[in-house]
């Protein structure tokens, strides 16, 4: 339903609304001179990290977006004529999607050179890339190098993907290869089965969150138990993709973070990559794996651009890592979240605490080798989420933490999380989901203990 | 009792034996019989011992559930002309995807029956190995109901990328076969293969059992419409056959899958058979069915029908007695071998969770390794 361009012109309108257009002009010169990654050194080039002097939730990704985004950024004028029409857009998605992917088509005409990621040779090894762009180049190699990957979902063919990550690659790689599938998605992940069976490694796109779960018996009742009950004699290489949490202003179903499900189930593995780079090489490790592999992608991280390098990834799939280091007190976060705990440490920098922040990447199996060391040095543990707190992610962590690293601990284990509510419609969703404000709240009352 | 119980077979249904076991074709039969050439008397006497193998095994496991010595039994006594005509229709390339019921059809393929006593036994999840050559393709049960329906389509999804269907070698074209009953025809999984089949025009059969129950309801409340002709809706022919009747089980089978080989696309046959035991041995049937009914499928049994066929056909007394000596030994065999099945040593709970390693298994077994250590002994 929603996509890209939609959006963007969400996040457009926001802007005209709360009068941050002159930000817009701070667009994205992110340095492409950088000869290696330092992990540390790429979040705070985040211009998402940046600009952020002051504190107000909702501007923060107002801005976030549009300077990400520099297409949007030239169109933002534009659509603050059409503020009427984006409304209706937004609430019902669906009929403003054909419009929405042409304005798309133009935007990347009008995008220059900086669209392509792999396009030319030599291709430099870092590249600025958003999210989605990241994963078509990560899908493409895989495709690439390996005739037994394909990509299975709805729209995935000519449309690329309501996200437009699989953008091109039927054209490159054929129908065969990258499958429009009829619209039932036990059907896409039973097929997939089947096709692993036969020796294919399929890269599975769900839609939204939300529509796992016509598949969710395929996957918890089949996908999971066959390499068990197959004693090991058939391997299941299946990635199922699933665009992961809120902060794009969608209607129901679009905006869940149901990875406790499937964190749950025994013979699945779930990772969760929060940066371009991550979700360039994840994805690749992914469909390397022999085991099923659950694959949420942030939609808040799908359009900021971060450094890719093309050439070398130090971080394992299942590795957990420091991303700010800090001595006051630890928040854990995934995915979109990752960011927002970052903001929280910048301004709690600002008022003179250290935070260490830690993505923790992957939920099934959780590495907690980087996440007890850095309570062992903090003493405090405040783990953020976007999902529902109750039998989360979250709650796991928080207890195996308990278990491991109580000594260590000068204060409760802390969750900051979505409310145990279904998740609001869009104009409330930014109560529902925690920012930086609440991940600070937390960390005042670990302080405080 | 309901009218699709009552009248089993419609004027349209292929049917080459009558219940009384005289050769005689249906009109609807007629593109069928060339099939029949394919065999001589020797397969016609592999037929019926297949049948009378599995109906004694079927018997000694079932008794071995009142004994104690399965958790489960699930009974497959009716279905015998239905499964070994299209099990032996299939050829060596051809895969199999079963249900939980199709005892006999993987007994052809190859497996080793005893692996379907340890799944109802309580010692494995699996039984065979499917990727072994000797179990000639046949897929592990599968018991959520029609899920397998979807793995035995992509599976012919994947033959087809592979190139080998329409080749015109019968050596190399290959197709699928999904095994599933009237109950799983409600299921979305089986309506979304049959969708999927369709699009991908899959070399694949779904073959049928309509055993007239789902545990116990009728299929009348699965379905208004004949489940043979639901299929087309999808764009996927069905036929309807007499499922007690080896020889069209057989002939119709062979030549759908000759048609999905050759890269025809998917069909559906719907056989019309009838569960004469309980659903599983946790079932008691008298409470939702008649005598009268199960008086009628009696006789129309598919193992009694063939019996007279080939004494038609001038087949003697001694090949009969030998055959039922050669299932008394197969079902003696299984006795014993059942009572030597020991459960799966603990380890083996915490294998093949993962193909990789994954942390928190291992974890999980080096501490009930510890905790079981802790007590001494042998625990």
């Amino acid at each position: 339903m929603s996509d890209v361009r939609s959006e963007a012109e969400y996040v457009e309108a926001e802007l005209v609304e709360t009068g941050q257009e002159d930000d817009a002009s701070a667009t994205d010169s992110t340095s492409l001179d950088t000869q290696a990654i330092d992990v540390v050194e790429i979040i705070e080039s985040d211009p998402g990290s940046r600009v952020l002097e002051e504190h107000v939730a909702e501007q923060e990704w107002t801005r976030e977006f549009v300077i990400d985004d520099e297409a949007a950024a030239a169109e933002g004028e534009d659509t603050a004529h059409h503020d009427t029409a984006h409304h209706d857009a937004q609430a019902s998605a669906e009929v403003g999607e054909e419009a929405a992917a042409a304005e798309h088509d133009t935007s990347a005409e009008g995008d220059g050179s900086a669209a392509e990621p792999v396009a030319a040779a030599p291709e430099p090894r870092i590249q600025s890339l958003p999210m989605v762009k990241a994963l078509n180049a990560g899908l493409r190699r895989a495709l690439a190098e390996d005739d037994r990957v394909l990509i299975m979902g709805e729209d995935v063919g000519p449309l690329g993907g309501v996200f437009r990550v699989t953008e091109g690659l039927q054209k490159e790689f054929g129908p065969q290869r990258v499958l429009d599938t009829p619209l039932a998605e036990a059907g896409i992940i039973g097929s997939a089965i089947g096709l692993a069976m036969r020796g294919y490694r399929p890269v599975v796109e769900i839609q939204f969150n939300g529509f796992v779960f016509p598949g969710f018996d395929q996957i918890t009742t089949q996908l999971a138990k066959m390499t068990n009950r197959h004693s090991g004699r058939m391997r299941f290489p299946v990635v199922i993709r699933i665009p992961h949490g809120g902060h794009i202003g969608a209607v129901e179903h679009h905006q869940e973070a149901p990875e406790a499900y499937f964190a749950h189930t025994a013979g699945l593995r779930v990772v969760a990559p929060s940066t371009p780079h991550d979700a360039y090489w994840m994805i690749q490790e992914a469909i390397e794996s022999d085991d099923p592999v659950v694959f949420f992608e942030p939609m808040s991280r799908y359009w900021p651009k971060g450094e890719v390098d093309l050439v070398e990834n130090p971080t394992p799939l299942h590795a957990s890592r420091v991303v700010r280091t800090g001595t006051d007190a630890t928040v854990v976060a995934w995915a979109g979240m990752v960011s927002v705990a970052l903001r929280a440490a910048e301004i709690a920098a600002e008022e003179g605490r250290s935070i260490e922040v830690v993505d923790l990447r992957s939920l099934s199996p959780v590495d907690y080798g980087p996440v007890i060391a850095s309570v062992q040095k903090t003493g405090r543990l405040i783990i953020a989420q976007e999902a529902p707190g109750n039998v989360s992610v979250a709650s796991e962590v928080a207890a195996t933490v308990a278990e491991k690293a109580f000594y260590s601990l000068e204060s409760p284990v802390l969750r900051v999380s979505g409310f145990d509510v279904p998740f609001p419609p869009a104009k409330l969703e930014e109560l529902y989901l925690p920012d930086a404000d609440r991940i600070l709240e937390a960390v005042d009352r670990a302080l405080a203990y | 009792m309901v009218a699709t119980n009552e009248n089993p077979r419609p004027a349209n249904t292929v049917q080459l034996l009558t219940a009384e076991g005289r050769f005689q074709p249906s009109e609807t039969s007629a593109e069928y019989l060339p099939y029949l050439e394919r065999l001589d008397e020797n397969d016609y006497r592999r037929f019926y011992r297949d049948m009378v193998r599995v109906r004694a095994f079927d018997t000694e496991a079932a008794n071995l559930q009142r004994q104690g010595q399965l958790g489960l039994w699930v009974p497959s006594h009716g279905q015998e002309g239905a499964q070994v005509g299209s099990a032996r229709a299939a050829k060596p390339q051809d895969h199999l995807f079963p249900s939980y019921r199709e005892h006999v059809v993987g007994m052809i393929r190859g497996i080793d029956p005893i692996g379907i006593i340890g799944l109802l036994r309580g010692t494995t999840h699996g039984g065979w190995d499917p990727t072994d050559p000797a179990v000639g393709n046949f897929h592990l049960y599968t018991l959520v109901i029609g899920s397998h329906t979807l793995h035995a389509t992509g599976y012919a999804m994947g033959m087809k990328f592979d190139g080998v269907v329409g080749t015109g070698d019968p050596e190399v074209d290959a197709a699928t076969i999904a095994y599933f009953g009237d109950g799983a025809t409600s299921q979305g999984d089986v309506n979304e293969a049959y969708v999927f089949a369709a699009s991908y025009q899959t070399p694949q059969v779904f073959f049928l059992q309509n055993n007239h129950w789902a545990i116990s309801v009728p299929v009348s409340t699965q379905s208004r419409t004949p489940l043979y002709l639901r299929s087309s809706g999808f764009g996927i022919p069905g036929v309807q056959i007499d499922g007690n009747d080896v020889l069209a089980a057989y002939a119709v089978t062979a030549k759908h899958l000759d048609d999905a080989r050759s890269g025809e696309g998917p069909s559906m046959i719907e056989a019309l058979t009838y569960r004469m035991g309980a659903h599983t041995s946790s079932d008691d049937p008298s409470k939702y069915r008649s005598d009268d009914e199960l008086a009628y499928w009696a006789e129309r049994d598919p193992i009694l029908r063939f019996r007279v066929f080939l004494e038609q056909q001038g087949v003697g007394q001694a090949f009969f007695d030998s055959a039922d000596e050669e299932a008394a030994d197969l079902a003696a065999d299984i006795r014993r071998r059942t009572l030597e099945l020991t459960s799966p040593s603990v380890a083996s709970m915490f294998e093949h969770v993962y193909s990789e390693p994954h942390p928190l298994t291992e974890e999980q077994r080096r501490w009930f390794e510890d905790y079981e250590a802790s007590f001494g002994g042998d625990a």
